[in-house]
């Protein structure tokens, strides 16, 4: 997992203010929670001497197709549908308590993992508590995956 | 092709927890998702490839097929009738009656699997449970000799580890303990982290003394490497459990040479404790044959019937008559297997001999088996193209509804026109 001093390294450390935050440090905490994206940050983007870095933080915060809003991957070569994730997730147990709170198939459209055809899928991401600006570290659903086919990026 | 109105959720045959909250998605006559089930339930409820029966490896209709095992099954003078853990209980009453008819042996899969512990807990001799006892009280699971994130993927979701239930509301992770015990580590054990103790192979009756030693307050001594402090722990988790359960999979039975440490160990453990017993069931109707053959004659395999010289039937049952034993003894002069595989679950050593006697095989599925096979009769896949009852793992019976009508007969039916014929 990246963490701010591993982002603020690649940035200019100038506190230019371009970007409109007060450091740079201020922009890497952003940043890392996704309230500003690399390009906001002017000299990384158009000056030639940070090139390099620049390439490294895009990297760093690529978007890919698979990933959902709150940063859930599933890899679904690896998922065997057991559905652990779906009845250990603490919010799918508090919108279906006599759903998927039980074991049983969900009741409420409102879970963000149910098991469709066998792999876990994702929806209404924006109710997993890694969403947001409340956002907590949750990781009931990658603790009780058998086959590690759950990661956030 | 003829849709069923069905209610709401259907029921997978994919293993013996038959999970009944599946629900099917049709794309036109087909089965397009069944989703809640498994990637193994999956598989099984989707595959509904139509396939011909053959005789000598060349494509013929049912009928013939059935004509041809008949007339192989009538003129045997010692025949043996082997598997039928996948079907219905319906069909595994039709061929009880089938074996007292035509003097066969008759033999499942627990035969080389879970039979002594199912015999035990038909016999009142083991203490169990239900798996909805489980999800409501359980508070310390163990999983010995078991990994059911492959063998059975939904226990843990379903009953066992994850679930609320009625005295267990404040979630796995505060409410419950899981604890692995197996001679490797697996996909269940990862999720019972410092619970998981590894022992060699084959120690698993020391253990069980160890810790029958540490309940008394003694010290537990054990031959091999592993801290005496880890089983004093796992003793006192054990002994303060208010209902506690112990999956039983393979690697224990097969530890054991009889169940005797077993049933002592459990005996035990419940005058500190309140502790049951599950075994790990693989076929989905496992434990409706030996419940259905055990109803019959008293024991749940392993059984031949015998017409004696009145005419009335005798009961013979031994390791003699046990599937391994009568095939490495070249005994039967015909068999009929009913959807099982065994050259997928036998030693190939004990399998090729049916290269050498007349072999049928009732099976909605191709398998290695049908290579050597004289007749192949196709049938209905039970639980999706028929229905029935099948008893679950825990001795639960569960109706199973068909979600489509293939046209194609289901074991039973051919089992009786077999029947018919002869």
């Amino acid at each position: 997992m990246t963490n701010v001093m591993e982002v603020y390294n690649l940035l200019p450390k100038t506190n230019c203010k371009e970007c409109g935050k007060s450091t740079c440090m201020a922009f890497a905490v952003d940043l890392l929670a996704r309230k500003v994206k690399v390009d906001d940050c002017s000299p990384i983007k158009n000056e030639n001497q940070y090139i390099e870095n620049y390439q490294k933080l895009t990297d760093l915060f690529k978007t890919s197709d698979d990933v959902s809003e709150a940063g859930l991957i599933v890899h679904e070569e690896k998922c065997t549908g057991c559905g652990n994730c779906v009845v250990a997730c603490p919010v799918n147990v508090s919108h279906d308590p006599k759903g998927v709170a039980l074991g049983k198939a969900p009741k409420s459209n409102k879970v963000i993992l149910r098991v469709i055809d066998g792999v876990v899928k994702s929806s209404n991401v924006h109710e997993c508590r890694r969403f947001g600006e409340e956002k907590i570290l949750c990781n009931a659903c990658i603790v009780t995956c058998p086959n590690k086919a759950i990661e956030f990026v | 092709m003829v849709i069923f109105l069905r209610n709401k959720y259907s029921v997978c045959p994919g293993c013996s927890l038959l999970c009944d909250d599946i629900e099917i998605e049709m794309k036109g006559t087909e089965i397009d998702k069944a989703n809640n089930a498994c990637i193994k339930g999956v598989s099984r409820i989707k595959d509904t490839k139509k396939l011909e029966s053959k005789i000598d490896g060349n494509e013929v209709n049912q009928d013939e097929a059935i004509f041809k095992a008949a007339e192989l099954l009538q003129n045997a003078n010692n025949p043996l009738i082997f598997g039928l853990d996948n079907s219905t209980t319906e069909a595994q009453l039709e061929a009880i009656k089938l074996a007292k008819l035509i003097s066969a042996t008759i033999d499942d899969n627990s035969s080389f699997c879970q039979g002594p512990i199912v015999n035990a807990i038909l016999k009142n001799e083991l203490k169990t449970c239900t798996l909805d006892d489980v999800r409501d009280y359980a508070d310390v699971l163990v999983f010995w000799g078991a990994d059911p994130s492959n063998s059975h993927p939904r226990l843990n979701s379903k009953y066992a580890y994850y679930p609320r239930g009625k005295e267990r509301q404040r979630g796995w992770d505060e409410d419950r303990t899981a604890i692995a015990i197996d001679v490797r580590e697996s996909s269940s054990s990862v999720l019972c982290k410092d619970n998981f103790y590894q022992i060699p192979p084959r120690s698993d009756g020391e253990l069980m003394t160890a810790l029958s030693s540490a309940f008394s307050g003694k010290m537990p001594k054990v031959s091999f490497d592993i801290e005496t402090q880890r089983i004093l722990k796992l003793s006192n988790i054990l002994k303060k459990a208010k209902y506690g359960v112990i999956f039983a999979g393979l690697g224990l039975t097969y530890s054991q040479t009889g169940i005797e440490t077993i049933k002592n160990f459990l005996t035990e453990l419940n005058t500190y404790s309140n502790f049951h017993l599950i075994p790990m069931v693989g076929h989905y109707n496992m434990r409706g044959f030996n419940q259905a053959l055990y109803n019959e004659t008293g024991y749940v395999n392993r059984v031949k019937f015998v017409k004696n010289e009145s005419g009335n039937l005798d009961i013979k049952h031994g390791l003699q008559y046990s599937v391994l034993e009568q095939l490495n003894n070249k005994e039967p002069d015909t068999v009929l297997i009913i959807g099982t595989d065994p050259f997928t679950s036998m030693p190939h050593s004990v399998a090729k001999k049916l290269k050498e006697v007349p072999t049928i095989i009732i099976d909605p599925c191709e398998t290695l088996t049908e290579k050597i096979a004289d007749v192949v009769i196709r049938s209905a896949k039970s639980g999706i193209e028929c229905g029935g009852n099948a008893i679950r793992i825990d001795g639960t019976c569960v109706e199973l509804v068909p979600i489509i009508n293939s046209g194609c007969l289901c074991d039973e039916h051919i089992i009786c026109k077999i029947m018919e014929e002869i």
